[in-house]
């Protein structure tokens, strides 16, 4: 019997890697801004979509991508606010991952300003799972607790935005904007944080304009 | 609970590997896992166990090598292994710290037989 040992230092995930910079590139080329949507279940993502796709339409051309275990009912959520939606299945998977994103690009209209997608709800899978996107934002509902940001460091090490939701609880819950802040901050110091209330519609125009902003720079190093 | 995800992207590289090198079989696989990858080594494992059934690793050992988070400071230079995820440096307070290490999730070495 001969041994051997071989060295190979390979990244366990380098195979999502190579296909999100594929379509990172692929979506830069176009002029598209893709955004991922991380957070728990219940956490708001997608009555925080309506609300952006309320604002942005009819000026801007939006799509969704929407990630579940179950149901097309996201989808279907987005579509009746008039915006394209392709529903995702993940038959129990925890998260997406980049060949997912891939298998839906022939679709995506040649002509399009944003591309949000909405991840599994969950705060843990998804932040290992580079989707090719250009801003990646960390959803926390008021409801969840300000402690979050220490107990799910990934997810918020690994955003650009973090973006509280549900904000106009916060007069009745022991949630302390303050803390959250400046935990996240702690994690990870460039991170942009965006205060908002799909109910109420505040901060959503923050927000938008920040999306607006990046689209606008992204195009600019196209031209 | 995405290590099995994770395992079976590690499958593929096994055997990859595998069938390049001509082995008949997989005794040991090296794992290098950082604080902060996101993963859980004990699920890893578990994940790996069972996998590994009917494939060329049937009988191999995992060894999963846990990285400590190090981070260094831009404005001052020191370097710090992080136990919590704070990244402000302790010795000047700043926050622009590089890291060093801790963020990865490698196969590090296969020992075959061939």
């Amino acid at each position: 019997m001969k041994k051997k040992e071989v060295l190979v230092l390979e990244e366990l995930l380098g195979s999502n890697k190579k296909i999100a910079a594929e379509i990172r590139k692929k979506f830069e080329e176009k002029g598209i801004l893709a955004v991922n949507i991380l957070g728990s279940p219940g956490s708001g993502k997608t009555a925080l979509l309506e609300k952006i796709a309320e604002r942005m339409r009819p000026t801007y051309r939006m799509a969704v991508i929407e990630g579940d275990i179950e149901t097309e009912r996201d989808a279907e959520r987005i579509r009746a606010k008039g915006i394209p939606a392709w529903q995702v299945i993940t038959g129990g998977a925890c998260h997406l991952e980049a060949k997912m994103v891939g298998k839906i690009f022939p679709e995506i209209p040649k002509r399009l300003d944003l591309l949000f997608i909405e991840n599994v709800g969950n705060l843990v899978c998804p932040a290992s799972y580079d989707l090719g996107e250009k801003i990646r934002c960390v959803l926390l509902s008021a409801p969840e607790g300000d402690d979050k940001p220490k107990k799910y460091p990934k997810a918020f090490t690994t955003s650009d935005c973090l973006i509280i939701t549900k904000s106009d609880l916060l007069p009745v819950l022991p949630f302390s904007l303050e803390q959250a802040k400046r935990e996240a901050l702690e994690i990870n110091p460039s991170l942009k944080v965006f205060v908002t209330s799909a109910l109420k519609g505040s901060g959503i125009e923050e927000l938008v304009e920040f999306f607006l902003s990046s689209l606008h720079n992204l195009r600019q190093k196209n031209a | 609970m995405h290590e099995l995800s994770i395992v079976a992207n590690l499958f593929e590289i096994l055997e990859d590997q595998a069938k390049q090198k001509k082995a008949k079989k997989i005794i040991s696989v090296k794992l290098k896992v950082g604080k902060l990858s996101g993963v859980v080594p004990e699920f890893l494992e578990t994940a790996f166990d069972v996998y590994k059934k009917e494939t060329i690793a049937e009988r191999a050992r995992l060894e999963v090598e846990e990285v400590p988070l190090r981070v260094k400071c831009r404005r001052c230079g020191t370097e710090i292994t992080k136990d919590d995820f704070i990244f402000i440096c302790s010795a000047c307070g700043s926050r622009e710290l590089k890291t060093l290490s801790g963020t990865e999730l490698l196969l590090e070495k296969i020992e075959m037989e061939v």
